[in-house]
């Protein structure tokens, strides 16, 4: 089973001692359950696109209004959620903030 | 699910018959084929339809010599039929794979069918769902309650219950929650999610006079205990439901309001219960393990049932569980508990003196029962006028109209 997992901020989330998402992805991609992942720039160079009406609409920032944003993600195929929760547990923002784990639409066949 | 079926059997023994296999064997048969096809839904119509066409059978054919296991095979059957039917419209691998599973004859090991159970218990409640669908997908799935009867008891509609058992069911497969009993790195903290939810069921229906869903409760803490029986919370669990229960028939009185313990009819608490529960706490602290919560509990509740009348209560010892379960599970509620049990321990200025710093806990703030506890204090040292003021209090937060008769009639007692 395939999974997004979408890194966010969290006001609440803990201060951390030091960054280890280094030694979390070499851990992940050691046992072949990463398939891609990255950080991607902040909200303020986000841009968001629209068409109504056959009129592109483009804005600046994100399309949601929120305190929090996602500052990553990671492709992970795992076995079932159980294992998707337990390496979405040792990423240090899961303390930091917070992670949400989407199941990918499978292949129709 | 076959409840009003079974009401409209003819024949009473027949019916006790099929109503004693399907309460004993339900849960396998529907754990089962939802293992083998991952279907819910399917496995769950198929006992269905095996209840039906025992109806129609027995009363003709005689019931069968093993109903348990005439109904598990009629169950496969069917899931059988519904999986060929639907092949000849689009041959799948896996569901080959299923159905040779599913022709294959003979019993189930009996291993595999408690691992069966265990596993549709853990996946009801996994914490990936709301802890509402959990209730509900237990009670459903496990305990064999029609929808309708989940609605009621949570004051919701048929169709708003339908609509979040299919979503948990569907989270189930789209996010691939597993189907199986947890590794053991795992077990203690998804089994005490269980217990939780165990003790949810138990606790709707307790607060009610019409305690049906603590009956359910009860029999899933035991079926729990059999089906994990060297887990000393899952018995622990299982002996506090024991008290619990035991007291339902003295908790209201005719009007439907809760009797406080100390004036309850003890003659009317469940003896067989008592014992039961006695016996069960006994075994589940039999490895000398530290106890957990469930077994704190169950200690505190064992304390009461077992006192012949409420002066002769060991306070001294509901004290000490209390103690060790504020270390366990340190929560405001607990040392509220705590506090009356020192109240009635060493004395109505002892409690006063304990509830003081509890009392001011935020998470305490506009609970009625604080001010009520302090007004039971201060009626006990005869400070009445500032009992009235403090019972005065607490009906202003009391939630429920019964709770503000009960609050009423203390403050009539403290009438000069």
């Amino acid at each position: 089973m395939r999974y997004m997992m979408l890194v966010g901020t969290d006001p609440e989330g803990e201060q951390l001692e030091e960054d280890t998402t280094e030694a979390w992805v070499a851990d992940v991609d050691g046992r072949g359950k990463r398939l891609i992942g990255d950080r991607l720039r902040p909200v303020d160079d986000a841009t968001t696109v629209r068409v109504r009406k056959g009129e592109l609409l483009i804005t600046d920032g994100p399309f949601t209004e929120s305190k929090d944003w996602i500052v990553g993600f990671d492709i992970l195929e795992c076995d079932d959620l159980d294992e998707a929760i337990e390496i979405a547990s040792a990423h240090p923002m899961a303390r930091a903030g917070r992670l949400e784990l989407r199941p990918f639409w499978p292949f129709e066949d | 699910m076959s409840a009003d079926a079974l009401r409209a059997a003819p024949d009473p023994g027949m019916r006790d018959a099929l109503a004693a296999a399907v309460s004993t064997e339900r849960v396998a048969i529907v754990a089962t084929l939802i293992r083998i096809t991952g279907d819910w839904d399917l496995a769950e119509d198929c006992v269905q339809d095996a209840v039906e066409k025992a109806l129609a059978r027995w009363p003709v054919d005689g019931a069968p010599r093993n109903p348990a296991a005439w109904l598990t095979t009629v169950a496969r059957n069917r899931a059988l039929d519904v999986l060929r039917r639907r092949q000849t419209e689009r041959v799948k691998l896996a569901e080959v794979a299923i159905m040779d599973e599913l022709e294959r004859h003979g019993a189930a090991p009996e291993e595999t069918i408690t691992d069966d159970r265990l596993r549709l218990i853990f996946t009801c409640c996994h914490p990936a769902l709301p802890v509402e669908s959990r209730v509900a997908l237990t009670l459903k799935t496990v305990a064999g309650l029609r929808t309708s009867e989940i609605a009621r008891a949570f004051l919701t509609t048929g169709p708003t219950l339908s609509q979040r058992l299919l979503r948990a069911k569907r989270k189930i497969s789209n996010a691939a929650i597993p189907y199986r009993v947890p590794p053991d790195h795992l077990l203690p903290e998804r089994t005490s999610g269980v217990l939780a939810v165990v003790y949810l069921i138990f606790n709707a229906g307790y607060g009610t006079p019409d305690g049906d869903l603590a009956a359910e409760g009860l029999r899933l803490s035991r079926l729990l205990a059999d089906l994990l029986p060297d887990d000393d919370e899952v018995r622990g669990l299982l002996a506090l439901v024991l008290f619990q229960h035991a007291r339902r028939a003295a908790r209201f009185d005719a009007a439907g309001d809760l009797v406080p313990m100390e004036e309850q009819d003890r003659g009317a608490w469940d003896r067989t219960l008592i014992d039961e529960g006695r016996r069960q706490l006994r075994r589940a602290g039999s490895a000398g393990r530290p106890p957990g919560t469930y077994r704190l509990q169950a200690a505190i509740a064992g304390c009461h049932a077992t006192a012949p009348d409420a002066g002769s209560t060991d306070w001294a010892a509901i004290v000490s569980h209390y103690d060790a379960l504020l270390v366990a599970q340190p929560s405001p509620v607990i040392a509220l508990n705590r506090a009356i049990a020192i109240g009635f321990c060493d004395g109505a200025v002892a409690g006063l003196m304990e509830l003081d710093p509890v009392s001011e806990a935020p998470e305490l703030a506009g609970y009625h029962l604080v001010p009520a506890t302090r007004a039971d204090f201060l009626r006990r040292l005869g400070r009445t006028a500032e009992a009235a003021a403090a019972y005065r209090e607490a009906y202003d937060l009391a939630p429920s109209a019964a709770d503000r008769r009960f609050i009423q009639r203390r403050l009539r007692e403290c009438a000069p």
